[in-house]
């Protein structure tokens, strides 16, 4: 960008020979030019290629080879930033909800009228200061409102991205619970590989290891337990539950990860298989109706 | 019926007239011998067309297309014009449209932010006949604006603004009456309509660069 006539000069061939593949995908991807000009023509006069027609057929290839690894890197590096993105929000709502207890606490010595909580802080955030001391509780709840703020931003974030980094788990278990699964597992290739017996428990491995150490039973659900389709079912069913959802959760991330096209069947299996296991509990209560 | 330009045609799909372009099927579509059916409800070009907005029916040789998703649309409009460059920003899409172009030898992908132009301006060439943007972010007549750079004098450019990407909460005729009068700096607009009932909140505006 020191020089305007380079840069009005230089296509992404400058300087390449016609059959260095890698080399043209990096100016692809990496040169810039202030204005376009007639490229083909200028390929052809500096020598670049025979003719128009084979630039062009020399450009098909090079475009598609350079977009396609960029597109790859990215979509690898957005998952990375989905998970990410979820820990800060739980980091985020962790720290207002412990601020938002100390601020009460605080507010409370001061203010007869202190409500508790997010909305007690977000409530406190609009009064007036008449003594420093009030500045203080003031501005420590204005930092929470903040937080809580910042805590949605994020959430609507992950809402936003997720389905675009992995349509059908978001589909399925909502983009909160897929960036969690993502997180949990370290990325999506990483969930993408695991046994759905591990997705079934991701997120309970305390009380997993604490199976392994005898001490205990071996746990039904880890994270997934905060979807309906776990935590709506009756507790007896819970496991079936749990193992179909983990099963179908797993083939989404297989189908994110190496396709990534939105795969509506998977969907309807799983709705398929959670009436099953609901119709269990239907059908006992109408058996036993007194119990 | 109106024009349309040279390459696409109405067909006959299930006794209805249809627009259609002559390609590769690339989503499934019906087909009628080698034509393939553009299905204006998946496609904004399409449905301005489709709406009868005032399309020269010049012949259209190299096209710049900005938000090109993946490549439904571009399929078409590759398949009746010559070189196509297409731009699109997120890389989920850009798979697909990788798909599309491998058939295509005259498309060109290419994963770039359209509000920057200078990072393709060393691929795109200059004096492009037509530039087609669909991109779904705030400021779309500024992005118009600055890509008019790749257009010949006189090139067309035919727009789909989205209202709510620039603001949700204002009435939509608002926010199209605030990119009609940003695009004035740099186009002439012939035609603009709204392309219901295929695509609701949405504008579509035929320009040619002043």
């Amino acid at each position: 960008m020191t020089d305007d006539t380079d840069d009005a000069a230089a296509g992404w061939f400058a300087g390449l020979e016609a059959v260095d593949t890698e080399a043209a995908s990096r100016a692809i991807r990496e040169a810039t030019a202030v204005e376009p000009a007639e490229w083909p023509r200028i390929a052809v006069e500096t020598g670049f290629v025979g003719s128009e027609a084979e630039y062009y057929d020399l450009l098909h290839e090079v475009t598609i080879h350079s977009t396609r690894q960029e597109a790859r890197a990215r979509e690898q590096a957005d998952d990375k930033q989905l998970l990410h993105a979820v820990r800060a929000m739980d980091d985020v709502t962790r720290t207002a909800n412990e601020l938002a207890e100390r601020l009460s606490e605080w507010a409370g010595t001061l203010f007869d009228d202190a409500e508790t909580g997010i909305k007690g802080a977000r409530a406190l955030a609009e009064r007036e200061p008449s003594t420093p001391v009030e500045a203080r509780v003031i501005s420590l709840a204005e930092r929470v409102d903040g937080l809580t703020a910042e805590a949605d931003d994020l959430q609507a974030f992950i809402e936003r991205q997720a389905p675009e980094i992995a349509p059908n788990l978001s589909e399925m278990a909502g983009a909160v619970l897929a960036a969690r699964l993502i997180a949990l597992a370290g990325g999506l290739e990483q969930l993408a590989k695991k046994p759905s017996g591990t997705v079934q428990v991701l997120g309970a491995e305390d009380a997993l290891f604490a199976h392994l150490a005898g001490r205990g039973g071996s746990p039904k659900h880890g994270i997934i337990y905060t979807h309906e389709h776990v935590s709506g079912t009756r507790p007896e069913d819970r496991g079936s539950a749990s193992r179909a959802f983990a099963g179908k959760l797993s083939i989404a991330a297989r189908i994110d990860h190496y396709s990534g096209e939105l795969k509506p069947e998977i969907h309807d299996e799983l709705d398929e298989r959670m009436s099953t296991i609901r119709a269990r509990a239907e059908a006992d209560s109408n058996e036993e109706p007194n119990q | 019926m109106t024009d349309l330009p040279d390459g696409v045609d109405r067909r006959s799909f299930d006794g209805k007239q249809r627009l259609a372009t002559r390609g590769q099927p690339v989503y499934g579509e019906p087909t009628d011998g080698e034509w393939r059916l553009w299905d204006a409800g998946r496609s904004k070009l399409g449905a301005m067309f489709e709406t009868g907005m005032e399309i020269p029916d010049e012949s259209v040789d190299s096209v710049l297309y900005l938000g090109a998703a993946s490549g439904t649309t571009v399929s078409h409009v590759a398949d009746f014009a010559g070189p196509t460059y297409a731009v699109e920003f997120a890389p989920r899409p850009v798979r697909d449209l990788i798909a599309v172009a491998e058939d295509r030898p005259n498309l060109f992908p290419l994963l770039k932010d359209a509000r920057k132009p200078t990072t393709y301006g060393h691929i795109v060439e200059r004096d492009i006949d037509l530039l087609v943007q669909d991109v779904a972010t705030r400021g779309q007549a500024r992005v118009a604006v600055d890509n008019a750079v790749f257009l010949a004098d006189d090139g067309l450019l035919c727009l789909a603004v989205k209202a709510r990407s620039e603001d949700v909460t204002a009435n939509p005729e608002a926010v199209f009456e605030q990119v009609r009068s940003e695009l004035a700096d740099a186009y002439k607009i012939v035609d603009s309509q709204r392309l219901e009932p295929f695509h609701d909140d949405h504008l579509g505006i035929i320009a040619r660069k002043r």
